[in-house]
């Protein structure tokens, strides 16, 4: 019995984790525009609905995977985030937090419609070949589909990584980032590498949006939703902290899965909101997060 | 007479008279207005009267709270829940689901501010809060879960158990959204209001005058979710049903926010401008939509508005407005 | 400061009138819109858009026919029907049936989900308008003494004891019974009232079978792998769920990639696995699932003609019982009518509680409705997804094909 038991828990933790893997990816792009830049980007979830509705398009009227439309969808989804940050954001940098959240509100509401006039309120999926091929390891299954959807998350979260630790610019972002001030006085041209940060962050969102969209069918109603996971996700992982990011949406990931197995799945959500108001009160700057905020 | 008197202030005569007749026009509105334009009137007022709430917190204290639904969920449903299961009126019913929404509020306020939450932190444990309320409604039997709540409803006018049609619900929101407004004059007159305006310039410069900080949060915090749990009362016996989903959500958060935002946030006036410039762009981007027959559009140009709103005019309709007419109160 | 004063004044006067003509200007066009044809105005109610609109638009094929099976079947009758989308949500629903009644609309139809039927019928009550509901199996509908609903379609005691009661012919004729049996529930009005009406009614129909764990899940889920998982992890033979449609495609998904192959899926009455649309997406693994539904009648002559409009109409469309049921609510509109030949709420109230139909399309006794508004008459069939089409298997006399059961496995022959 126990050992059926643990099996069973070993297979919701895997699950957990491969379906983690890719809500990380989704945070990662929340993260990085926060950390960097503290903007409140509360259109999160609806700039990766609509990547995902790009994704399905490029299959349902192309044929295209979305595994290969994700680059494409990455690079157009970099460009309109570099554009709005220069074009709209940038002007409410430093102003009141409230004026943000509307400005992205807006953003968001636009978003979400324009997605309902184009494609219409019903969910629509995507149909893989491998829909539903598993791999087996034993007593243990792995969703195909889930796994190289993770396994590409993985792919794209080592290449920013990479970004930011190789490159110039990346190294200046992280500058700019750590101390705005010394990168002005430095020379840094701080404007574009913030539309260059929400770029990325954007570039992330749509990247995870392709992703997603093999794993869960898509309609404009999901977007609030993975607006709220991606906070949660993040300040659990730690503000501007990659890693943390990543880290967080694992734990997210197999929490949701844990709880649903030994409580109601309808609760998952609840247990996810408990440790976010945990995380909040006790350790607001999250597990990888810098100390001070 | 003194109190009116004390309240009226330096305000010009003008806005004085101007909120007289309005208030005049308001009382007969139900003998003169067709079906449509009640409704319509009832949801400005509504929005005004959540939106005044709201803004206490926010406008008044500097507290940004994106999940008020949650004070508005728990007057509701506790109130429903009184009437449905045992057959309390709403007007003692209220007292409880106030009594509740407060201890929440209290509960959020004094988490948030003890443990030195500000900004979007302290707005995500907001909504926080009110997510995890939502997810325990759903599977809370006694208030029917994610089936929702039904009230029974009735052919009769029924004032105790505030059954009956739009008009009593009119004069109810009527006598509401008055209230809150001569409320948020008083308190802003009010030392307490003094303390709230420091506080919002600079709370540490305050906390070293002496101004107790903490105590002048956590009452914006409660009287701002009192009043909502009763626009959540109202809202429960108006519609009849209740569901976690909705009465939780975060769009219905957001919709209270809107008002006042966009009306001014901090200014008395604010959240009613809002609320008629929302609604009237709300119903007639409705009937647009109707024609276009695109779903969604309201909600474009919705997202439209706000935006040109936010990028132009960020301090609100309001302030902009009374610039326009010349109403500035004349500072004391 | 004298000529401020002037501007502003106008200035004022001139935004209220742009405002006003902003607001008033689609005046016209509601206005328009509002002619009557037709004998009575029927205002349908349907969830044509969200997550349920798929149903919905089926249920909207049926009523899209409704006239043309009525002259077919020498009925004179011509309903005016005005299309009214509900969004899968409840106070949506409500709105719109005000607007419904506000546009002149005589009587309701509606509206598939019990959420929003219940949401409706409150306006119906409040208004004193007669609705007449197509689809809606929660119980409080008929038992919270309105006297303006009527409900064409069985309460879940009624679906969960026909459908418990088949389980037991089912075993009986494959010589096959499960001892355990694990409940899958959608989280809403519909799906709690089938769990706890399945839990209430458990104990008296004396089942062969014991219920291991209920597993609830959210309506709006994307993701059932914790569910499945969990429900796999009881080892039970039988899977009872409640599903609608999207959770249902979720459902086998997942069943399939983890490997689960209980003896047999039965639905006591849910929609989901015999929607057009699940055949469509699921392809050879929608096949050997059983729902115990009511299921429309292949020998009415109503059927027929019921078959013939709509595949003529809808080519691409296959008739179900959301589109029967949706055209049985609209006959029964039809028939109050008739009887009692006024548009009057309180005459064809009255004719609604007389209603005596005995040709339909549903299998099952005449349309009547109790006291409380609710028709008994309707019987529940045992439909197996064969060849990728529902097919009516018990009980044996209207049965198109016999029974497979236990249901083979996700990789067998027999899955073509």
């Amino acid at each position: 019995m126990t050992a059926d038991f643990l099996f069973t828990l070993a297979q919701a933790v895997i699950n957990g984790l491969l379906t983690g893997m890719v809500y990380g990816l989704m945070a990662l792009g929340l993260s990085v525009i926060f950390g960097v830049m503290r903007i409140v980007n509360f259109a999160h979830g609806e700039m990766m609905v609509v990547g995902m509705y790009l994704a399905w398009m490029g299959f349902e009227y192309l044929q295209i995977s979305p595994m290969l439309s994700l680059p494409l969808i990455a690079a157009l989804f970099f460009a309109a985030g570099y554009l709005l940050q220069r074009g709209l954001i940038s002007p409410f940098i430093g102003r009141p937090e409230h004026q943000q959240f509307l400005l992205l509100l807006a953003v968001a509401i636009l978003l979400v419609n324009a997605s309902l006039a184009i494609a219409g309120p019903d969910s629509r999926g995507v149909q893989m070949e491998s829909q539903f091929d598993s791999y087996e390891l034993g007593p243990l299954v792995f969703d195909a589909v889930r796994l190289h959807a993770a396994l590409a998350a993985v792919a794209i979260a080592l290449l920013l990584w990479l970004f930011f630790t190789r490159t110039r610019i990346g190294k200046s972002i992280r500058a700019a980032a750590d101390n705005n001030l010394a990168a002005l006085v430095v020379g840094l041209d701080v404007r574009r590498l913030y539309a260059f940060t929400f770029g990325i962050g954007a570039a992330c969102v749509g990247a995870a949006g392709a992703l997603m969209i093999t794993i869960i069918p898509v309609s404009p109603f999901l977007a609030v939703e993975y607006t709220l996971l991606a906070f949660v996700i993040v300040i659990v992982g730690g503000l501007g902290s990659m890693t943390g990011a990543l880290l967080g949406g694992l734990l997210i990931g197999v929490s949701e899965a844990v709880a649903g197995l030994l409580l109601q799945p309808s609760l998952k959500s609840m247990f996810s909101f408990g440790l976010l108001i945990l995380v909040l009160l006790l350790r607001p700057q999250g597990l990888l997060g810098k100390g001070s905020q | 007479m003194s109190f009116v008197r004390r309240l009226a202030g330096n305000a010009p005569p003008r806005i004085l008279w101007s909120l007289a007749i309005l208030l005049a026009l308001l009382l007969v509105a139900p003998a003169v207005l067709g079906k449509y334009w009640l409704s319509v009137l009832i949801l400005i007022l509504y929005f005004a009267f959540v939106g005044q709430a709201w803004n206490i917190m926010m406008g008044f204290a500097g507290q940004l709270s994106l999940g008020h639904a949650l004070y508005a969920g728990l007057g509701g449903y506790i109130a429903a829940g009184l009437y449905f299961h045992y057959g309390i009126g709403p007007w003692a019913g209220l007292f409880a689901g106030v009594a509740v929404a407060v201890l929440a509020g209290a509960i959020v306020g004094y988490l948030g501010f003890r443990f030195s939450l500000a900004g979007v932190y302290f707005a995500l444990l907001t909504i926080a809060f009110a997510e995890f309320t939502r997810l325990a409604f759903d599977h809370w039997q006694w208030a029917g879960g994610s089936g929702g709540l039904f009230l029974k409803v009735e052919h009769a006018t029924d004032i105790l158990n505030l059954r009956g049609g739009p008009v009593l619900f009119y004069y109810a929101i009527l006598a509401l959204a008055a209230g809150a407004f001569i409320l948020c004059r008083a308190l802003l007159q009010s030392r307490l209001g003094r303390y709230w305006l420091a506080i919002r310039e600079d709370a540490e410069a305050a906390q070293a005058v002496g101004v107790p900080v903490l105590r002048c949060k956590m009452i914006a915090i409660m009287i701002s979710a009192a009043l909502t749990a009763l626009a959540g009362v109202w809202n429960a016996f108006y519609y009849n049903n209740l569901f976690p989903e909705t009465a939780f959500a975060m769009g219905r958060s957001i919709e209270i926010t809107l008002a006042p935002i966009i009306g001014g946030l901090g200014t008395l006036f604010g959240p009613i401008v809002g609320a008629v410039v929302l609604t009237g762009l709300g119903e007639a981007f409705t009937d647009l939509g109707d024609v276009l027959r695109i779903p969604g559009i309201k909600q474009i140009f919705y997202g439209l508005a706000l935006l040109v709103i936010v990028m132009y005019r960020p301090a609100g309709v309001w302030p902009w407005l009374a610039d326009k007419l010349g109403l500035k109160e004349r500072q004391s | 400061m004298t000529s401020r004063k002037t501007f502003t004044r106008r200035y004022l006067g001139q935004t209220a009138l742009a405002g006003a003509t902003l607001i008033g200007a689609p005046l016209p066009l509601r206005f328009a819109a509002a002619q009557t044809t037709g004998n009575l105005k029927v205002a349908l109610l349907l969830p044509t858009s969200g997550i349920q609109a798929q149903i919905g638009q089926a249920c909207r094929r049926g009523a899209d026919v409704a006239n043309d099976v009525f002259t077919d079947m020498k009925l004179p009758v011509k309903l005016e029907i005005v299309n009214y989308d509900t969004e899968s949500k409840p106070d949506v629903a409500r709105t719109q049936a005000e607007k419904a009644i506000d546009a002149g609309c005589q009587m309701l139809v509606g509206a598939f989900d019990s959420g929003q039927t219940i949401a409706i019928a409150q306006v119906a009550e409040q208004r004193g308008v007669p609705l007449v509901v197509n689809i809606a199996a929660a119980p409080q509908i008929t038992e919270q003494g309105y006297k303006f609903v009527v409900r064409n379609f069985p309460t879940a005691p009624m679906l969960i004891t026909g459908a418990l009661s088949l389980h037991k012919e089912i075993f009986k004729v494959s010589g096959k019974t499960p001892k355990t049996a694990v409940m899958m529930g959608v989280n809403d009005t519909f799906g709690t009232s089938m769990v706890n009406g399945i839990k209430a009614l458990f104990p008296k129909l004396d089942m062969p079978y014991e219920i291991v764990d209920t597993i609830t899940y959210d309506p709006a889920a994307k993701d059932l792998s914790v569910e499945v998982g969990r429900a796999k992890a009881t080892k039970a033979e039988l899977l009872i769920p409640v599903n609608r449609l999207n959770d249902a495609k979720l459902m086998i998904q997942e069943m399939v990639k983890q490997r689960w192959e209980p003896m047999g899926v039965m639905n006591p009455g849910a929609p989901g696995l015999y929607e057009q649309d699940f055949f469509k997406t699921m392809g050879k693994y929608s096949d050997f699932l059983i729902s115990n539904v009511p299921w429309l009648d292949p020998k009415s002559a109503m059927t027929q003609s019921l078959e013939k409009r709509h595949a003529a109409k809808f080519p691409n469309d296959q008739l179900d019982i959301n589109a029967g049921f949706t055209f049985e609510g609209l006959l029964v509109a039809a028939q109050a009518w008739l009887t009692a030949k006024s548009t009057k709420a309180d005459a064809l109230m009255e004719a609604l509680r007389k209603t005596k139909i005995d040709q339909h399309v549903i299998i099952g006794g005449p349309i009547q409705f109790d006291a409380k508004g609710q028709n008994v008459n309707i019987k529940a069939a045992a439909v197996e997804n064969l060849k990728r089409k529902p097919t009516v298997v018990m009980p044996v006399e209207s049965a198109a094909a016999p029974l497979v059961f236990p249901m083979p496995g996700w990789n067998d022959k027999r899955r073509t």
